[in-house]
């Protein structure tokens, strides 16, 4: 692992989002509640999402992880929300092929500050920890569209 | 001992270090910008030292056949080599009778073969098993499933705020429910070593079946099995310089002899018929199968390695070492040093968290710098929430450590202060 990239993913604007995030809370009417646990570290949060008219309203997370996790959660509500499902897949996949070493989707201007965690990419054992709310958000529009 | 009293300066130990780490061809591996790796990750898993990984590949070059069955040559050299690794590893725990010595992939498949062969046969309804909170998944899932099948209850000692057993629940807990009480002998997550021969002689008044989870035991204390009271010890053979997937379970004759067997299959039997069997003696009842032959022939020989280095060495040795690294850890602002402050208490763990910085960022910083540590919950949730805590970090070592590697984790602890802007 490079240095570079541990100066990448622990600088100041994820901590930031890991200490104190605006979407970090609970929602006092959510259409969804998803809880999302990483069995292999124990991290665990706790989405809720509001939805008017096909666009994502309100969300917010609760729980604990390192600061990949949170930061990346935090990142994740503030790019979803006013959001329809169509759009939040568009970035929910550019995000995720960054995560994944997509260099081109680390350059993309679509995902905005989310770029400063493309240096998780060079640490595999934590590809999941930047997943986790966008993992939730999906399992958000399923039990959203169940219902 | 004053190795203990003088933590400040790197500890002096009765083990030659610089020659032990030649043993251990792994300890000269770098990362991939050539940094050493300093393994303190040794509550998971141990290295292996030269002489464990040619005894595996001698076995396999010069022995290797099927045990117990062929009559020729290479099948009597691996009998011979099977049943010796049996007499070493028997005689580094203190077991006398070898044939209470039952060979396991590991402590989890010990702990289940006492759950399933004892506990689904012998528990009722309103029967009470005891463990701990401080207890690894694995002495805790088995009990759970026993429980769900016979409708036995299960009850917890609880721990104070450094993490110790309880004792003062035993005598409340301990009933004429009590069928069998499971402890670790030392604390995976903490490492806080109970006192394991006061719980037994307790459980055995209160008529319960006494287990101990040895997995942290027997790798770095001289633990002389038969003496603790209790009627079995299950442990791992990867965590104490041999090779995975090979552990034991000492069991007391008596119980072993009346208990049925686990896995039913070759080796375990004595006569067959379509309709029913007799089983063979111990410990071969509860062999079930073609052994994992090179894996006792590995296990033998780090038997051997530790017998050689002595197991009073080996405790001293950690101890100072352990001293050292609460001190100098202590000394680090806003980290805090769980498990017990008297480290006649603690085995070889140093479980710590370091102000609002998450243990698997501090895992990955510390990586960084070569130094391997564990983070996470030890595959013990209950304990961390018993905590107040959803995970630590974990420094553990064994007897190739040394205090330069102490201060290594030092430096890059104070790196990851740095990047989290303290």
């Amino acid at each position: 692992m490079e240095r570079s990239a541990l100066d990448s993913v622990y600088q100041e604007l994820i901590l930031k989002h890991y200490r104190s995030s605006k979407f970090r809370g609970e929602l006092a009417e959510p259409d969804a509640v998803v809880p999302m646990r990483n069995p292999v570290c124990g991290d665990d949060i706790l989405l809720q999402v509001q939805v008017r008219e096909g666009r994502i309203e309100a969300i917010r997370f609760s729980g604990h992880g390192c600061a990949i996790s949170q930061a990346a959660a935090s990142m994740m509500s503030e790019h979803a929300v006013g959001k329809s499902w169509d759009e939040v897949h568009a970035i929910s996949a550019r995000f995720r092929d960054m995560i994944h070493g997509d260099e081109t989707a680390a350059r993309d201007k679509a995902l905005g500050d989310m770029r400063a965690l493309s240096g998780v990419a060079k640490l595999p054992r934590r590809v999941k920890c930047a997943m986790l709310g966008w993992d939730a958000l999906e399992e958000a529009e399923k039990k959203f569209a169940a219902e | 001992m004053s190795i203990l009293s003088t933590p400040d300066a790197p500890p002096a130990t009765p083990l030659d270090v610089e020659r032990i780490r030649e043993d251990f061809p792994i300890l000269r591996e770098t990362t991939a910008q050539g940094k050493p790796i300093v393994y303190l990750d040794n509550a998971a898993s141990t290295q292996k030292p030269r002489q464990v990984i040619d005894a595996i590949s001698g076995h396999y070059e010069r022995n290797n056949a099927n045990v117990h069955r062929g009559i020729h040559e290479l099948s009597n050299r691996a009998t011979d080599a099977y049943d010796h690794a049996r007499q070493r590893v028997a005689a580094l725990l203190g077991i006398t009778d070898t044939a209470e010595l039952i060979w396991t992939r590991g402590t989890t498949e010990g702990l289940n073969l006492v759950a399933y062969a004892y506990g689904m046969n012998n528990l009722r309804p309103g029967d009470e098993i005891l463990l701990s909170v401080l207890e690894h998944h694995s002495n805790l899932v088995p009990w759970q499933l026993v429980a769900q099948r016979t409708g036995a209850r299960l009850r917890f000692l609880e721990i104070d705020d450094q993490g110790r057993l309880d004792l003062s629940m035993l005598d409340d807990l301990l009933t004429e429910r009590t069928k069998i009480v499971s402890i670790t002998h030392v604390s995976n997550a903490l490492g806080t070593v109970n006192p394991i021969k006061h719980i037994a002689a307790k459980a055995k008044a209160a008529g319960a079946l006494m287990v101990v989870d040895g997995a942290q035991s027997a790798p770095h204390l001289p633990v002389d099995v038969p003496s603790l009271g209790a009627d079995f010890y299950a442990f791992s053979g990867h965590k104490m310089c041999g090779p995975t997937g090979m552990g034991g379970l000492w069991g007391r004759r008596e119980v072993l002899e009346a208990m049925p067997p686990f896995h039913g299959g070759g080796d375990m039997i004595e006569w067959v018929e379509l309709e029913s069997s007799t089983y063979a003696p111990i410990p071969a009842k509860f062999e079930a199968g073609t052994p994992n032959v090179a894996g006792a022939v590995g296990l033998g020989a780090a038997a051997d390695y530790l017998a050689g280095l002595g197991r009073e060495a080996i405790l001293t040795h950690e101890r100072a070492l352990v001293a050292y690294a609460v001190k100098q850890l202590s000394d680090i602002p806003d980290l805090t040093v769980l498990g017990p402050r008297d480290l006649s208490e603690r085995s070889g763990v140093v479980s710590f968290t370091l102000a609002d910085i998450h243990p698997h960022d501090l895992a990955t910083i510390l990586d960084s710098e070569g130094v391997a540590i564990r983070a996470g919950h030890h595959c013990t949730q209950p304990l961390m929430k018993c905590l107040g805590v959803g995970s630590t970090a974990r420094a553990s070592f064994y007897l190739y450590n040394t205090p330069a590697e102490v201060d290594t984790l030092v430096e890059a602890l104070h790196k990851a202060r740095g990047l989290f802007g303290y």
